[in-house]
């Protein structure tokens, strides 16, 4: 189960932690200061059950999401007339032969919906993420490597963001905005930006005042090149547990959305509107709301063990233990 | 102080201003035709023309921002399509609702999650804490608009102690109360572990713990009100959001509040009540806020504003 984990891809697993790399030597000296401080981070990283357990889980759901076509037993919009009894064509139960988590409404095989809406779930979250995440990014590195009158205009925008009610100037956005997915994913990332924005230009603030930067200036680089090259790097762990943090949130705002209506439409399956249908037949068919809930809830699970296990494994004098 | 009131002050008047900027856009950008909204479904293009004139729609933008910004500042946030009757009157209706279930949930929270997290930073490691922290871990991945489905499932349905929805009465406000305060405390609990570990490592605390004070006398005089400070910020922030913010939690329970309005308005494409929410909100928020930083001075006098 370790060795299968997919955190720190090109990492090497098998290098004891607190004893220097056997053979500092062999490689260049610049690679290996790289390599020794995601080296350390994945060392402490792997001892960590919890943050492991949440990293297969959150790797399991992004596969079911990305393999849903693969992985679905059925189409997850075909209507079987055998998926409804009796006479007033009540959804078969989970457990039955044909349908593992039984069926909807309309006869359709809900794991099959559920893969699919998990497909669509994850997909906008992620998607919606990577877009505030590199906005956040290129703000909170403006505003805190240059600073002056452009840290002043993007920290008091983030502060009237902060101000504003979000849910409901997400509803008015998409209320006025046409209904797709990509509406989902802006609306998601009107709010998302915010936080993480503020986050980095801090990290960035302390960053600039090290003596690497004012080496990397006395040899003559310019800004852009010392952004990239010396403070970006320092920034990736921040910008990773950051991205792994912010998923519950954007998962919990495309459900709340698509709960009320507002947000991905069916026929396309989300699994917040998976809950909406189930509420209309919660007494004979409860698990059309228990299910899709219970999978929106492993997912924020898993990712907040994952984000916070990346955190204390980058950072160990932040431990949250 | 004063000084550091009248600039607060100023920040509390840019947020509306900036959310009436923001209503404005957001209303302009519509696609569907205001003007056939308000005349109705069966007016003759002749009758739409003329409410357009009459609303002004018409006019040049700037011209129309500014008769929106007039019109705001006396008090006229405009007419509801769905209700018919002025924004100002359909949000404030709505509002003591929602401050109730806003207070019944800050409360909740504040209480389960202040207990919690004391309890978790004085046994430290021990399996009270870890208890309460896997708990809390599960709790703040619940979506409470989820979570309340399944409490009126279980004690709405299957055991029927509480009511499937309605107003009025304490029993009615229970369950949603619980559905977003029991996700929330477990911020607060964590939160709140946290600070109390933050405080007992103050050397104040290590004084007064040499001149011989009881640990009890101790926590309660000297960690404990140090402690909470944060909390009350977080807590007063929370429940200024919680006016607007808890739209879902007020569908599912049929909850009649500004969100669930709101929605409502969202749905059937009713632009001034959506707009005039978000803007009342943002003042209800911006003063609330205002509040608490005031409130937060008086907790702390170590605070210094400038």
């Amino acid at each position: 189960m370790t060795s299968s984990t997919p955190i720190g891809p090109g990492l090497d697993p098998a290098l004891p932690s607190s004893q220097p790399e056997p053979d500092v030597a062999a490689r260049g000296e610049k690679e290996v200061e790289f390599r020794s401080h995601w080296g350390y981070a994945w060392s402490r990283f792997r001892r960590d059950r919890f943050a492991l357990l949440g990293g297969v889980i959150a790797l399991i759901l992004v596969v079911s999401a990305l393999a849903a076509p693969l992985v679905a037993p059925f189409d997850p919009i075909e209507q079987f007339a055998e998926g409804l009894t009796g006479d007033f064509a009540i959804p078969r139960a989970p457990g039955s032969d044909q349908f593992i988590l039984g069926t909807d409404s309309l006869g359709r095989d809900f794991l099959s919906r559920l893969i699919w809406g998990g497909r669509i779930s994850i997909t906008v979250a992620v998607a919606a993420n990577i877009v505030s995440i590199t906005i956040a990014v290129i703000l909170g590195g403006i505003a805190g490597y240059l600073g002056g009158w452009s840290d002043s205009v993007i920290m008091r925008t983030v502060d009237l963001a902060l101000g504003f009610p979000a849910l409901l100037l997400q509803i008015a956005l998409a209320t006025v905005l046409p209904p797709s997915l990509w509406t989902v994913i802006i609306v998601i990332t009107v709010f998302g930006w915010v936080y993480p924005t503020r986050i980095f230009r801090g990290q960035i603030l302390s960053l600039r005042e090290r003596p690497f930067v004012e080496a990397a200036r006395a040899l003559g680089a310019g800004r852009i090149r010392i952004f990239a090259k010396h403070l970006l790097p320092h920034l990736l762990p921040t910008i990773i547990v950051f991205s792994t943090l912010r998923i519950p949130t954007a998962i919990l705002t495309e459900a709340g959305l698509s709960f009320l209506g507002l947000g991905v439409r069916p026929p396309t399956p989300s699994w917040g509107n998976l809950i909406l249908e189930g509420t209309r037949f919660y007494r004979t068919a409860p698990w059309l709301v228990l299910f899709p809930g219970f999978l929106i809830m492993f997912t924020i699970l898993s990712f907040n063990l994952l984000g916070d296990g990346l955190r204390d494994a980058f950072d160990p004098r932040e431990s949250s233990h | 102080m004063f000084n550091f009131i009248i600039r607060r002050l100023f920040w509390a008047i840019a947020i509306i201003f900036a959310a009436m900027t923001l209503t404005f856009i957001l209303t302009y950008m519509i696609p569907a035709d205001p003007a056939r909204q308000v005349a109705g479904p069966q007016a003759t293009e002749l009758e739409i023309a003329n409410v357009r004139e009459s609303l002004g729609l018409n006019d040049p933008v700037l011209v129309q921002y500014s008769r929106y910004f007039w019109n705001i500042i006396h008090g006229d946030f405009g007419r509801s399509w769905m209700f018919r009757r002025p924004v100002t009157e359909a949000v404030f209706g709505r509002l003591p609702a929602s401050l109730q279930l806003g207070i019944a949930a800050a409360s909740v929270e504040l209480i389960l999650g202040g207990a919690i997290g004391a309890i978790s930073a004085v046994y430290r490691y021990k399996w009270p804490d870890r208890l309460s922290m896997g708990i809390a871990l599960v709790a703040l991945s619940l979506p409470s608009f989820w979570f309340g489905l399944v409490l009126l499932f279980v004690f709405g349905f299957l055991i029927p102690i509480f009511p499937l929805g309605g107003y009025g009465e304490v029993k009615h406000v229970v369950l949603p109360a619980l559905a977003v305060g029991i996700p929330y405390s477990a911020w607060y609990a964590r939160m709140f572990r946290s600070s109390i570990r933050e405080v007992m490592s103050e050397h104040y605390v290590r004084a007064v713990r040499a001149k011989g004070l009881s640990g009890r006398v101790v926590f309660l005089r000297h960690i404990l009100p140090n402690a909470l400070i944060p909390i009350v910020t977080m807590w007063g922030m929370d429940l200024g959001s919680f006016v607007g913010g808890l739209a879902l939690v007020e569908v599912v329970f049929g909850w009649p509040g500004v969100g669930w309005q709101a929605v409502e308005a969202a749905r059937s494409l009713d632009v001034p009540l959506v707009m005039g929410s978000v803007l009342l909100v943002s003042a209800l928020m911006a003063f609330a806020n205002l509040a608490v930083d005031i409130s937060y001075r008086w907790l702390d006098p170590r605070v210094v504003f400038d």
